[in-house]
């Protein structure tokens, strides 16, 4: 209890004081994570929504995939991402190793299937009732999906922050793939894991409040900005 | 929405502005000792070089080296630094400092290891009493030094039982193992008094010449990866075994209490 404690108020001198390196990690761990998620929406939501309306072969056994790969492991990941990105890897030479780059590409690849998912069932949802009006008005492929995306757009965000909760919580693989490095790669969740290793629990805990605090910030801002849950709309 | 893209671009940019980078691989206690927080600082100061630390453990800071994905490495396991360095992929192994291991474990002492002077009797001792060990068991440079004693008291890890935790992870990592179940740990004595959260484990045993724990440093050979920065790699060097970094080195100490010996000899 006097660790819970003691984290708190470590929680409290770091925001107070806004202290230096709290403010970059915390900045890192945004940026990293904010990025993964607009480039995993940009793949995902488009892909669910295609996987909602179009009817093909092998479409039962792609939703099963998908709905496997959102439990993948995010280690696991980290690992392949990391040989791959690795100097005597594939990818070696473009030198992404232990950069933010190589961060977001891990939490992409952990996010996008999620994302997919998520938007697969809210579409599906969604195309069953749009079905009949939008085949009447003769709309083309394309229309329907970007009509689903627009009038689905409050569930898409379930989607959106489903994966951003992902990703800004996500210690494994951008440990392997970032390395931790201090004022290059360290984000919240892998100085938590150092400041446990150092065995400074007060310090560890309050990064850890810190981060679920802006968790919170991020999803009541983006709930705040699209207008969600207001009087009068849905 | 535009703002959040602008500001993520800026932090882009920023962070790929930067001057000079290196990368090293070093082990964990050297980390988390908080050297590395005293001596960064002095090299950028001195060099103009942002070192970039990745703190692992020997075995994986030497697959590191050998991959090129860092430019040199700091370790603490002679043997396999001299293979590091005979395979081709190091260029030499240059001695920086030293500390020592040291024995923690229940204040109550259950295998009664305090009496002892010799650190095979110790391991003896613990071996026959059987009480709780943490063992880091991920190839660390401690790992092997433990193995090595082991070996040294005639007796096999490997066939230890239940009391053995072999946990596979960090310095810091495998304390707080240690620390929950009240355990014997072979740790470096850095780590320790840099380590917050004692619980009821205390220093039981050290002095040993075997427990002698001797840092080298390695350039990567840029030969077998070309594009490692191995000027930038040979002026930390020659920083690393100069006055400025013996003064740091010799001069860190916590609660009085001195962690590591500077001994770089010229080559």
């Amino acid at each position: 209890m006097n660790d819970i404690l003691a984290g708190l108020a470590a929680a409290l001198r770091l925001i107070v004081t806004l202290d230096a390196e709290l403010v970059e990690i915390s900045l890192r761990s945004l940026q990293v994570s904010l990025t993964a998620l607009l480039i995993a929406s940009t793949i995902a939501i488009p892909f669910g929504t295609l996987l909602a309306v179009q009817r093909f072969r092998f479409r039962r056994s792609v939703i099963a995939v998908l709905n496997a790969l959102m439990g993948l492991p995010p280690v696991v990941v980290g690992l392949i991402v990391y040989l791959m990105l690795s100097r005597s890897g594939p990818f070696g030479v473009l030198g992404l190793l232990f950069t933010p780059t190589a961060m977001i590409i891990a939490q992409v690849i952990i996010i996008s299937p999620l994302i997919a998912s998520i938007t697969h069932q809210a579409m599906r949802e969604l195309w069953a009732e749009y079905h009949d009006l939008l085949i009447s008005l003769h709309a083309t492929k394309r229309q329907r999906i970007a009509t689903l995306i627009w009038d689905g757009r409050r569930n898409l965000l379930t989607a959106a922050l489903a994966g951003f909760g992902r990703a800004i919580g996500e210690v494994g693989a951008i440990m392997i793939v970032g390395g931790n490095i201090d004022h290059a790669t360290r984000v919240l969740t892998t100085a938590i894991a150092l400041e446990t290793g150092k065995g400074d629990f007060a310090l560890a805990l309050g990064l850890g409040f810190v981060l679920i605090a802006l968790a919170l910030l991020i999803n009541l801002g983006i709930h705040a900005l699209s207008g969600t849950e207001r009087e009068g709309r849905w | 929405m535009t703002r959040v893209f602008t500001l993520t671009a800026a932090l882009f940019l920023s962070t790929a502005a930067m001057a000079e980078e290196m990368r090293m691989a070093v082990t964990t206690s050297f980390e988390n000792s908080g050297l590395a927080d005293v001596l960064l600082p002095a090299i950028k100061a001195d060099l103009d070089i942002d070192l970039q630390l990745l703190v692992v453990g020997t075995g994986q800071a030497i697959k590191l080296g050998e991959a090129g994905d860092v430019d040199a490495i700091l370790v603490h396991s002679k043997a396999a630094e001299t293979a590091f360095v005979a395979s081709g992929h190091g260029t030499h192994r240059r001695e920086i400092m030293y500390n020592d291991f040291v024995i923690l474990g229940p204040t109550a002492d259950p295998a009664a290891i305090a009496q002892d002077t010799k650190v095979v009797d110790a391991m003896q001792r613990i071996a026959a009493a059987q009480p709780a060990f943490v063992s880091r068991g991920d190839n660390s440079g401690t790992h092997l030094a433990e193995l090595a004693l082991w070996k040294a008291a005639d007796l096999d890890a490997a066939g230890f039982g239940d009391w053995y935790h072999a946990t596979g992870s960090g310095m810091g990592a495998a304390l707080n193992t240690a620390a929950g179940l009240n355990a014997y740990i072979l740790a470096d004595r850095a780590s320790w008094l840099n380590f917050g959260n004692k619980a009821d484990l205390a220093l039981l045993f050290a002095g040993d010449p075997m427990l002698f724990n001797q840092y080298a440093y390695l350039p990567v050979n840029p030969q077998k990866q070309p594009h490692v920065r191995n000027d930038l790699a040979m002026k930390l060097e020659a920083w690393l075994v100069g006055p400025h970094a013996k003064a740091l080195i010799n001069g860190y100490s916590i609660n009085d209490e001195p962690l590591f010996v500077f001994n770089a000899t010229d080559p």
